[in-house]
């Protein structure tokens, strides 16, 4: 059964003043699976990103419905999101502006029990489990975010998403701001995490070979909708959408010989019009 | 981690312990105490007529003289510094009162109360404050405290505007997205994530606010239009300037005091601003700080750079770059070294890559080569021949000669790197009739065609757009026309493709191949990712806090890296890893 | 550019409207309070009734308010309470005067300030402490203070110009300029540092945009750069600047010119205030509401030739 559904979503941007509407999602629909990763890829503008705030209530939903465990949350409210939080949660792009600058760690960390009216203790207790979970040291809780580099603040982005057990994380380009080296430690810890918690991610990115790293199924996106859907392998490998293979064959192969290769193959396939 | 430590002191502290804060603070509060007080500090009764003692000078039993009804000037003025003092604190809490919640409001949850209100802002900021405050008086009368009251409502759109935007700007952080996640309400998320942003501000804004009302108070009653029985600074302005050719003096107490004031204000302000900008939130951390001197010494100590055998490599050096070190002022006198003893070779018609992580020094030393170093940077040590040609210590008018018809540049960052006030066609001609002499018409004619070149559709018509109207990947496509407008030898490209999508970005990679065989121009190319360096260079250097650590021909290093940190980057790459595999339902589901 | 323009005009006829409305509404709320503030505590019922009547402030809201507007419109603002002329009588030379000193002290403010502004933010050193410290005095500083200040010294101890008075430019030049000289200079203080520490800021910022990089890459001069480019881009943040500085020196004007004893709207508006002469009142406030609009309007369509992107919003 699954964790998430999502049919058919919709979500319009009211246009402001003269302005036309903007309908940034046009009837998506995907499913999540208990400790599964589901990989949202897509260009800027694709509507991966509104996707992921639909399912956090960040985004307005004018059609379709999203279920978690049968429950309808397309529409919840202010007091249901509160109780919703316990099931998802978050881990933004930006590791600079997703925490604020002027609270230490601990309050950062605790900021999701704040809601659940934790004992103080308690809240000690599990800000010490969450830094050991996710690598950083115990007395990173007193400090402050601009004490740590962008892998460390998007680990405690982690450890915050952690907080209180969640069943899903919508995960929105958590590495693409990452240096490479850095970006390959952040995403072994998603594996790890998701391996001992059974936590399942929505996880957004627009590169291709990350999301093939990390997913079981892989959605792809294009000017609002889900042109491709599948098993992680067989998106990334042979895709079949017109749209997916362009995207594959687009990025560069880092190796001189194989991307001289696929260069040559998408020149040709391009002539040829396939993509 | 930050080796540096940082004090948390709180932002009060900080401006008391700096001296234009705590004189400034010190004196506005001596000043509130002088009026608070005024009962007690003088005998003398503030409005009682003298008639024999008229203008007099200052003597024991008054200090500061008489005015020209023979009052104590001293006891007029503590009286006025409390009536002035009240009367203004008044406007204040008005503009505060409003502007805070109004703003607060507006920001946070827009819609029809937003559009109101900031409607209603823009008519009250159009107005002249003292005019309105006029004609409210010729209805209300000669009353201060109903005047204050008024122009506080006039000055609340100074707080209104500052608590909208900041609240604006911190609504879309993405760490109240997160408070939102988790649940928090809306009037929580405003306690936790806006008031603490928002309180310094206002604490500056009332400081400001304090010394305009407190002018415009004094400026009413010294038209004569307060009340005539309270002692005030603006009357006692009044009563002096009327005697302004017999005792100027008089005008001395009243002026000095409100300048005084007025000017600690502000000054308090100024300082509250400074140190919050101090410990502003996003200060960038600077690497090397606060280092100990033993890992200076080792910043400093030689690193060799293993260079791979390149056998079928030219010798025709364009550029040669040898022992370049830049850097910075540290703030202590000294200077940080962000590039260390680089050596780098781009031979005619070669591309060499120059990879590395963010802080490696890859753009520091591109920006060394153009000459055109951030502020306070400059080339402290080594060399830079180009073309036989040395460019370290060369004069701006030298550099002028070479930047655009001999090296060019690609930026990173398409749409800042565009003038925004200037149209594409004239930012491409300017350089040209410039560097190549052409005259504007056959620039023009050449624009059209390196347009055409780089692939925009309908050049004649994106000559005359402006940078807002055309998308990031065709800005890039104009950005790498205009690099190549002067026909340069050597085109330095900074991340050419980092801000661009990945099909967008195989597009512009294909150009640039494109081009730079067409014309067998050399390049250095930037960057961080491998396949951008796979698909383009011929030779590469690989770079590390400052440092070449390894270079060598492109199949070499990919094939054979030997330092530790190029096989760590490579092993650090994902594509042509393995899928994750099939998803497998966890057990007890 | 011409629905740019449009928008704006409609924008400010709107908001003339609204400003009317509001300042009449306001005023005639208070209009219970006038009779009394004109005849006195010891005026009886029957006299206030007696004078409401007579001023017409008996009628509906809504009649005295269309009457008042259509002779508004053909800017008539009726017979004045408390002189034997009309309003416009004794407004518009006034405005006049006004108008003469207010927009010469932003043209110097302006021009000064451009000049200080840009050489601190690409030389520094002494110029930009020049700039620093002036723009603490000029904004902390009430301006009616440096008037005062101007009188004593340039007037009174070291008599070159005129300390009060006005002559008027037809009459006879130099001394025209002798009157106007100090309130100029009082007046410019303040806008001429608020103005010049903005520019000082925005010629900063704009010099280290990326775009000034590429330029120069391209083999543009640093001096070409900043004289084409970079000014141009740091006009717009100084324009809507001088913009508020205008606004606050027709309100500064007031008292300026009652010091100066200039015939000036400022006399006018104390004197008118200071006897509730409603009809005055609402002249001032009308014709500097329209002066302000005229004013903003210029430099918004200023801002829009400048940067296009301006054009948008």
């Amino acid at each position: 059964m699954s964790l998430l559904n999502i049919e058919n979503v919709e979500v319009t941007y009211k246009g402001k003043g003269l302005k036309k509407d903007f309908k940034a999602l046009k009837g998506v629909s995907l499913d999540i699976r208990p400790g599964e990763c589901v990989g949202l890829v897509g260009e800027s503008g694709s509507g991966k990103t509104t996707l992921g705030r639909a399912v956090l209530g960040l985004a307005p939903v004018t059609g379709g419905s999203i279920t978690l465990e049968g429950r309808e949350i397309a529409h919840a409210s202010r007091a249901e999101r509160a109780e919703l939080a316990r099931d998802i949660q978050v881990v933004f792009q930006d590791p600079y502006s997703s925490l604020n600058p002027s609270m230490s760690i601990e309050q950062i960390l605790t900021e999701p029990m704040l809601v659940r009216n934790w004992s103080k203790a308690d809240a000690n207790k599990r800000v010490r489990e969450l830094l050991d979970s996710v690598g950083l040291p115990a007395d990173a809780a007193e400090r402050r975010p601009r004490e740590f580099s962008g892998g460390q603040r998007q680990r405690i982005a982690i450890a915050r998403a952690l907080a209180l057990d969640p069943k899903l994380i919508v995960c929105d380009e958590p590495v693409s701001a990452l240096d490479l080296t850095t970006q390959a430690k952040v995403l072994d810890l998603f594996l790890e995490i998701q391996e001992r918690t059974n936590v399942a991610y929505l996880f957004i990115s627009h590169d291709l070979a990350v999301v093939r790293h990390l997913s079981h199924r892989v959605a792809v996106m294009y000017q609002g909708e889900i042109v491709e859907w599948g098993q992680g392998e067989q998106v990334t490998q042979n895709p079949q959408h017109p749209y997916t293979k362009r995207l594959m064959m687009a990025a560069p192969v880092p190796n001189p010989v194989e991307q001289t290769a696929r260069r040559e193959e998408r020149r040709r396939m391009m002539a040829a019009g396939l993509i | 981690m930050s080796n540096t430590t940082i004090k948390r002191e709180g932002l009060a502290r900080k401006v008391l312990k700096n001296p234009s804060g705590w004189m400034s603070a010190g004196f506005v509060f001596a000043i509130v105490l002088f009026g608070v007080f005024a009962p007690l500090v003088s005998a003398w009764d503030p409005n009682e007529p003298d008639v024999y003692s008229v203008l007099g000078g200052p003597s024991a039993a008054h200090w500061f003289g008489t005015d020209s009804a023979g009052r104590d000037v001293f006891t007029r003025l503590a009286f006025s510094t409390q009536f002035s003092l009240e009367t203004a604190a008044l406007a204040v809490v008005v503009a505060l009162a409003i502007g805070v919640v109004g703003g607060l409001i507006a920001g946070y949850f827009g819609g029809w109360f937003d559009a109101i209100a900031s409607w209603m802002t823009s008519i009250l900021m159009a107005l002249p404050g003292l005019v309105v405050l006029l004609a409210a008086m010729a209805v209300i009368g000669p009353t201060m405290w109903g005047a204050m009251a008024i122009f506080g409502v006039l000055l609340s759109p100074a707080y209104y505007r500052l608590v909208y935007t900041t609240v604006r700007g911190v609504r879309n952080e993405l760490y109240v997205d997160a408070a939102r996640v988790s649940g928090l309400s809306d009037l929580r998320i405003i306690a936790r994530h806006i008031l603490g942003v928002v309180r310094a501000p206002i604490i500056i804004q009332t400081a400001i606010i304090a010394s305009i009302a407190i002018a415009i108070q004094s400026g009413i009653e010294f038209l004569g239009l307060g009340d005539k029985d309270t002692p005030s600074w603006g009357a006692m302005l009044n009563d002096a300037f009327r005697q302004i050719y017999d005792a100027p003096g008089l005008l001395v107490w009243p002026s000095a005091t409100i300048a005084l004031v007025t000017i600690s204000l502000v000054i308090f302000a100024n300082t509250v601003r400074d140190e919050l900008e101090r410990t502003g939130p996003r200060v960038k951390k600077i690497k090397g700080l606060g280092k100990t001197a033993a890992q200076l010494a080792d910043d400093a100590a030689e690193v060799a750079t293993i260079v791979h055998a390149a056998p079928s490599r030219t010798n025709d050096a364009l550029i040669s770059v040898s022992k370049l070190a830049v850097g910075y002022p540290n703030g202590q006198g000294g200077v940080k070294q962000v590039v260390h003893n680089v050596n780098l070779t781009v031979n005619r018609g070669e591309v060499v890559g120059l990879i590395g992580e963010s802080g490696s020094g890859k753009t520091q030393t591109a920006f060394a080569v153009l000459g055109l170093l951030p502020a306070g940077g400059r080339v402290v040590a080594g060399s830079i021949v180009f073309d036989g040609k040395e460019l370290v210590g060369a004069s701006a008018r030298e550099y002028d000669q070479i930047r655009g018809g001999r090296i060019s540049y690609i930026p990173q960052e398409p749409m800042s790197n565009l003038d925004p006030s200037f149209t594409i066609g004239s930012q491409l001609v300017e350089p040209m009739m410039k560097v190549l002499g052409l005259s504007k018409s056959e620039a023009k004619a050449k624009a059209i065609a390196l347009l055409t070149r780089v692939g925009i559709p309908n050049p004649e018509l994106t000559m005359k757009k402006y940078p807002h109207e055309i998308s990031g990947g065709q800005a890039q496509r104009v950005l790498i026309a205009g690099a190549v407008s002067c026909d340069p030898d050597l085109i330095i490209a900074d991340e050419p493709t980092t801000a661009l999508d990945v099909t967008v970005q195989a597009e512009v990679l294909d150009l640039l191949r494109d081009l730079q065989k067409e014309t067998n121009t050399a390049l250095l190319m930037v960057t961080h990712n491998f396949g951008v360096v796979a698909d383009l260079c011929d030779y590469i250097n690989v770079m590390q806090e400052g440092r070449i650590l390894e270079a060598g021909p492109v199949l070499e290093i990919f094939q054979n890296a030997q330092h530790p940190y190029t096989q760590s980057l490579l092993d650090s790459i994902l594509e042509g890893g393995p899928a994750r595999g099939a998803y497998i339902a966890p057990k007890g589901n | 550019m011409l629905n740019f323009t449009l928008r704006r005009v409609f924008n400010g006829i709107v908001m003339m409207v609204a400003v009317s409305f509001l300042a009449y509404f306001l005023l005639y709320i208070g209009a219970g309070n006038v009779a009394r503030l004109i005849l006195g505590l010891e005026a009886t019922p029957e006299q206030i009734n007696e004078l409401n009547e007579q001023l017409g402030l008996n009628r509906p809201f809504i009649e005295q308010f269309l009457t008042w507007l259509s002779g508004a419109v053909r800017l008539d603002f009726g017979a004045s309470w408390s002189m034997p002329e009309t309003v416009n009588e004794v407004l518009f030379p006034r405005l006049g005067v006004t108008l003469t000193i207010v927009a010469l002290t932003t043209l110097v403010a302006a021009i000064i300030a451009i000049v200080l502004g840009t050489l601190a933010a690409i030389h520094g050193g002494f110029v930009d402490r020049i700039v620093q410290f002036l723009g603490l005095i000029g904004f902390a500083v009430p301006g009616f203070l440096v008037a005062f200040f101007l009188v004593t010294l340039f007037a009174i101890q070291i008599p070159i110009f005129n300390a009060v008075g006005y002559t008027d430019f037809s009459e006879n030049p130099s001394e025209w300029a002798k009157s106007i000289t100090l309130p100029v200079a009082a007046l410019a203080l303040s806008a001429l540092a608020a103005v010049a520490q903005q520019v000082r800021g925005s010629v900063t910022d704009a010099i280290n945009m990326d775009y000034v990089r590429t330029l120069r890459a391209r083999g543009l001069s640093f001096n070409r750069v900043v004289y084409k480019h970079v000014l141009r881009n740091a006009g717009g943040p100084a324009l809507s600047i001088l913009g508020v500085q205008f606004v606050g020196m027709l309100g500064g004007s007031v008292l300026v010119e009652q010091i100066f004893a200039i015939p000036g709207l400022g006399p006018y508006a104390v004197s008118s205030t200071a006897v509730s002469d409603i009809p005055a009142v609402m002249g001032l406030v009308v014709v500097t509401a329209l002066v302000v609009i005229v004013v903003n309007l210029i430099i918004d369509l200023l801002s829009a030739a400048l940067n296009p992107k301006v054009r948008l919003s």
